[in-house]
């Protein structure tokens, strides 16, 4: 068993009983790193509401949420594949480019937000 | 970010402006002449379509709410946007199976008056959703979901998105709906199964101009006392059927201009529809930046361009297809939002218009409702020499009396 924090964006902490950063405990088989989809999967279990804002019903990351594993974007580090190991924090984050897109030009998919690093 | 709650009461107009930031409400008395502007409700999230359901003793809003960020969610109000209840997990969702997500909601529907648990509301990617059990959980229209057509569908500008639903009055089995683009489609055995009802609208924008479906229908309008004829705005063509979308006729003479995307139609005259017609697709804005809204009194024999106290110079406007409606108040009222953020509206049935907000953000749709419940009787008026003495300021009655301090 792993222990991870999960830090919450405060747009979502309702759903997560009001806290902006949850503590989840995966099981680790040899106490080693998990891949963030099983701290994600804990994360839901416990705060269902979570995971529909951040996965599509279909599981996928969505666009303009971006996820964290310490500083560095799981865009770029093997998507929800990426290691944790224990003691690591996952942040979700909205991405810049979520707020400023326009509410039109959702017909064509908007362009996910692989290349939006900063920190909110 | 600060909201406002405007009171509603019996018999007040009710307007339902949705956004690309948010659900405003304008209320006015019956008579309609001030407006109140409360809002933003769902602030930050686009509300492409709201309802009011009024069944079975009900005064609940729904709102279809998109968050470019958090995916999109239908929410409802019981007590006209103070409060929302939005379940924690998404209400409205794909079958794994279908490896579709849900993009946007598009249109609520409140279903027939004698089925008043049933609602149905229209996403993107296009599909129809359905619910009976008062809106609490939602299902997808297997017949429509698992459409032999569905892979030949297009987006449009929207995207592709299931915007209009028409609910047959008179016959619970029969009910149409147009996707943007793939056309209208009707079923006549609850929602089992849909056929493609085209006939007679172009497609201009493909090699053969009238298939089965393909079409860009952007709103389809029908009145219950007529429920055989359909009105319909399209990409390009203005059309009429008169036998349940059997075959269209173009009804495109004396406008502008037929392409467009709203459409409206009169609470109680059955021949009397409004659009809003844009120059083209290439440009969608209003002819000669003149905002015009066009209205038939006779089934779309002639049209005649509204415009008294709408402007009519510089104005580069844009009516998309949910944001022009009709109220049911006698005479009716029809509202007109803009994408600069506008909102018009006329209460004497289209003849004279008035700027009732500004400065909103693109408005996506407008719904006019009247707030069930029976009005309240007017304050009755002072006698005549009172109301002289009180102008002259020789009332009593009229000065505040001092309120006695309470007594430590």
């Amino acid at each position: 068993m792993i222990r991870v924090a999960v830090r919450i964006p405060a747009v979502l902490a309702p759903l997560a009983g009001g806290q902006r950063a949850v503590a989840v405990d995966v099981p680790a088989p040899d106490g080693g790193a998990v891949p963030l989809v099983r701290v994600l999967e804990a994360l839901w279990a416990i705060h269902p509401g979570v995971r529909d804002r951040v996965l599509t019903e279909q599981g996928a990351l969505r666009p303009h949420v971006n996820l964290f594993v310490g500083p560095e974007s799981v865009r770029f580090s093997g998507g929800l594949a990426t290691s944790v190991p224990d003691g690591a924090e996952v942040s979700i984050l909205p991405a810049v480019s979520g707020g400023a897109a326009s509410a039109f030009n959702q017909g064509s998919d908007a362009r996910p937000a692989g290349m939006q690093t900063a920190q909110v | 970010m600060k909201t406002r709650h405007v009171p509603v009461t019996p018999g007040d107009v009710v307007l339902l402006v949705g956004t690309a930031k948010g659900l405003f409400v304008l209320r006015a008395a019956g008579r309609r002449r001030r407006w109140e502007l409360g809002g933003p409700y769902q602030a930050g999230r686009a509300v492409y379509t709201a309802a009011l359901d009024t069944r079975a003793g009900r005064q609940r809003l729904w709102a279809g709410v998109a968050s470019l960020h958090w995916g999109a969610v239908i929410s409802r109000s019981d007590d006209w946007g103070r409060t929302w209840h939005e379940p924690p997990e998404a209400n409205v969702r794909f079958p794994a199976e279908s490896g579709l997500s849900l993009k946007q909601v598009w249109q609520i529907t409140p279903g027939r008056a004698d089925e008043p648990d049933r609602l149905f509301a229209g996403v993107e990617p296009a599909a129809l959703f359905e619910s009976t059990d008062a809106g609490a959980t939602w299902t997808p229209v297997r017949g429509l979901l698992d459409h032999p057509h569905r892979e030949r569908w297009q987006p449009g500008g929207g995207g592709l998105c299931l915007h209009t639903i028409v609910p047959d009055a008179t016959n619970r089995e029969r009910m149409w709906i147009a996707i943007s683009t793939g056309g209208v489609y009707r079923t006549e055995d609850g929602g089992r199964s849909w056929v493609a009802r085209n006939k007679g609208i172009r497609a201009e924008f493909l090699p053969d101009q009238h298939p089965e479906f393909g079409q860009c229908v952007h709103k389809v309008v029908q009145h219950p006392a007529r429920p055989d004829t359909l009105y319909a705005q399209n990409h390009w063509g203005l059309y009429r059927s008169d036998d349940g979308g059997d075959v269209w006729h173009d009804i495109a003479r004396g406008v502008p201009s037929d392409f467009g995307f709203g459409m409206a139609i009169h609470p109680r005259a059955p021949d009397t529809v409004y659009i809003v017609p844009l120059e083209s697709d290439m440009f969608r804005c209003v002819p000669e930046a003149r905002l015009r809204v066009y209205r038939t009194r006779d089934g779309g024999r002639s049209w005649h361009g509204l415009a008294r106290g709408l402007p009519q110079r510089n104005a580069y406007e844009t009516v998309l297809r949910d944001a022009l409606a009709t109220d049911g108040a006698e005479p009716a009222g029809v509202y007109v939002g803009t994408r600069s953020g506008k909102v018009y509206a006329s209460r004497d049935e289209g003849a004279s218009w008035t700027l009732v907000a500004d400065g909103l953000p693109p408005v996506l749709c407008v719904r006019a409702v009247i707030a069930p419940g029976k009005p309240r009787a007017p304050r009755p008026r002072r006698p005549t020499r009172q109301r002289t003495r009180a102008r002259r300021g020789h009332s009593a009655g009229r000065r505040r009396r001092p309120v006695p301090r309470p007594v430590r």
